[in-house]
């Protein structure tokens, strides 16, 4: 297995009026080919930000201030927009969470799938209509030829996920980043499109970045997880290591906190206090001041991301 | 409609029977005009959102009412707290029949039936203070209570959901999602009430934020002795909290029970499904698939509502109504199948 995606040092700022805010903050991860890694934490934790910088999709005033993006000989990170457009949703796709946003409601499916395909390829509309039809059968969308004809709206919510899938496929990407592919739906439907997506995986060899707030998904998805926290990623390594056995404080306390490892009715563990806005991140370890274990060290040396006995990474100063 | 009362005992806080809610979403008589087959004619559409539910709510209980989205269990509870008229069926409240009063006669019962909503972002008002809101519904239900024991009422429910009573001046946009939660759950006690209805209190909110929360309403209802309606599509959320388990599915009852038989074992085929499809941690899931999407609400299948996407379905669940039936005095379930005993 060769490495497919490979972000070293990277740091995204958001450039306010008096002040810059640093949303990721030196951040370091590779996905090999074919790899499943999942991006988890909670909401304004930067894990969204991570996905959107990899494919440049941060806007003013967001910028990447430092650290490299390597993805098959390119370094991402320093493309022109030129470069990018033709990189992203050719070799990298994007699926976002909520299908109704992603797809245009005035537009066919068939004419928003040709339009993907169609700028990145020049072929005809007929050969593009053959190769929607094939996506689409592949993510399960039966009388697919019917079915391009039609609108958003004339599609449920788990269908509607599909095609956004089915678009992703569509110029057999090598990557597909997803940022909570699954939160507005369902769990019957969220079910069937991790089945589906886990699938397809495997099936075409693609990596995956799966970006999510829910542990219990990406222990389902996922080969690698990474916990992220304030900007940084606290906590890297193999699904099954970091369910079974959590390291950093921050990942116990929050698989701590779903009620299905809890004893029925008893209280559930809580990590006190809630995340510190970018403004406010403590110095040193920015889980600090909400950490059991705290000791001086924390309050004044950022932790590095170090393998650990464990055989997992953690970015934590009181782990051994 | 008899057999509701005789079965009530003096420990039933709420009791439903036979709750019907429909909609009628036809809009202005222009609008439900529709031209078929050369003929013009006049059509109403109708959403069936809750159908024919019964069950009851014993004191001190935590019943979760669980579904996918469009099943109705918000409208359930909504029906439930009188906030929208039903078509038909009664509810009562410690015996008193609810559902035909009037506002004026349902103001004593307000008190004693409080709500949560779901998203604390919509449901504070971002121009008042945290005073003012938890002071609102002391001097509309209270009016005579002194400003002094308002003042204290209020210091009191904010001290239970820890907030620091100094923050009473403060706007809702000055506080985190979960301290707005909190100070939503801080105005539904204001009153004392016997009865909350949570209607999902924590879907809005980050995992570490949403056990704080569930924490806090566990341990208001042993101080205060509440009785909970929590309706919540996250089924680990409601395994952990609640006593009894209401499941629906496109405005039905599927199955009622105790939530551990329930979860451990579920007769209605929608109810397997539905719980095979929960992601657990560090474990490859199967989840039993179903095939199909959920029809509309608007144009209820005939027979059972799930017989389209049952897997087991037979002649009889296309033309008749399954009854809820207790199967082992544990849970009631309203399957043709399970009622025979040729599921499986």
């Amino acid at each position: 297995m060769s490495t497919l995606l490979s972000i070293s040092r990277l740091n995204v700022d958001f450039a306010l009026r008096k002040s810059t805010l640093r949303a990721i903050n030196d951040v370091s991860l590779t996905i090999e080919e074919g790899e499943r890694l999942g991006v988890v934490g909670e909401s304004g934790a930067g894990k969204s930000v991570l996905g959107f910088s990899i494919i440049q999709l941060i806007s003013k005033p967001g910028f990447i201030a430092s650290g490299e993006i390597q993805f098959q000989g390119k370094n991402l990170a320093s493309c022109t927009y030129e470069e990018m457009r033709s990189i992203r949703g050719n070799q990298i796709s994007m699926i976002f969470q909520d299908p109704m946003m992603t797809l245009n409601p005035v537009l066919t499916i068939g004419s928003q799938m040709r339009e993907t395909l169609q700028a990145h390829r020049q072929i005809s509309t007929a050969e593009a209509d053959r190769i929607c039809i094939e996506k689409l059968k592949k993510v399960y969308i039966p009388s697919s030829e019917k079915r391009l004809k039609q609108f958003p709206h004339e599609f449920s919510g788990g269908m509607r996920q599909r095609i956004v899938i089915a678009i992703s496929l569509l110029t057999d990407p090598s990557l597909i980043i997803a940022d909570e592919p699954t939160t507005a739906l369902d769990v019957t439907i969220q079910a069937e499109i991790l089945d589906l997506m886990l699938e397809l995986c495997e099936s075409d060899n693609m990596g995956l970045m799966l970006i999510t707030h829910d542990l219990a998904v990406v222990s389902q998805v996922t080969q690698r997880i990474a916990v992220m926290y304030a900007g940084t990623i606290v906590e890297l390594g193999s699904t099954a290591l970091i369910t079974r056995d959590p390291q950093h404080p921050y990942t116990v306390g929050l698989l701590g906190a779903l009620p299905q490892r809890a004893a029925r009715s008893k209280r559930l563990n809580q990590i006190p206090g809630v995340m510190p806005g970018l403004a406010k991140i403590p110095p040193g370890c920015p889980f600090s001041n909400r950490c059991s274990l705290v000791e001086a060290i924390c309050r004044s040396t950022r932790p590095a991301l170090e393998t650990k006995q464990s055989g997992i990474q953690v970015a934590c100063h009181m782990v051994k | 409609m008899k057999k509701g009362i005789e079965s009530m005992k003096t420990d039933v806080l709420v009791s439903i029977r036979n709750l019907v809610k429909y909609f009628d979403i036809s809009g202005g008589w222009l609008e439900q005009l529709r031209f078929t087959g050369g003929r013009i004619s006049r059509q109403e559409v109708i959403v069936k959102a809750v159908n024919d539910i019964s069950f009851d709510i014993l004191k001190g209980e935590t019943v979760a009412v669980v579904g996918e989205s469009g099943c109705g269990k918000s409208t359930l509870a909504r029906t439930v707290m009188s906030l929208y008229p039903p078509n038909s069926g009664e509810i009562y409240y410690q015996d008193k029949r609810i559902d035909q009063l009037s506002e004026k006669q349902l103001k004593y019962y307000r008190t004693r039936m409080q709500m949560i909503f779901q998203d604390p972002y919509a449901s504070l008002n971002p121009r008042m203070t945290v005073e003012d809101i938890l002071s609102e519904p002391i001097h509309f239900h209270h009016p005579s209570m002194t400003r002094e024991q308002v003042k204290e009422k209020i210091i009191k429910v904010m001290k239970q959901v820890g907030i620091d009573p100094d923050w009473q001046d403060r706007f809702p946009h000055e506080f985190s999602g979960g301290q707005r939660q909190r100070i939503s759950i801080a105005r539904a006690l204001t009153l004392d009430p016997d009865f909350i209805v949570a209607d999902e209190p924590i879907a809005a909110l980050d995992v570490s934020i949403q056990a704080q929360i569930l924490n806090l309403l566990m341990d208001l209802q042993q101080e205060n002795d509440l009785t909970y309606l929590f309706i919540s599509h996250d089924l680990s959320v409601v395994e952990h909290i609640s006593n009894k388990v209401a499941v629906m599915y496109l405005g039905s009852l599927c199955e009622f029970g105790e939530t551990e038989h329930l979860f451990s074992n579920p007769n209605h085929p929608y109810t397997q499904a539905l719980l095979s499809a929960i992601p657990k941690l560090g474990q490859r899931f199967s989840h039993t698939r179903l095939p199909g999407d959920v029809p509309t609400p608007i144009n209820l299948p005939p027979g059972c509502v799930f017989h389209t996407r049952c897997p087991y379905a037979r002649e009889i669940c296309f033309r008749q109504v399954p009854q809820l039936i207790k199967e082992d005095g544990k849970t009631a379930v309203a399957c043709h199948g399970a009622a025979e005993g040729w599921l499986k």
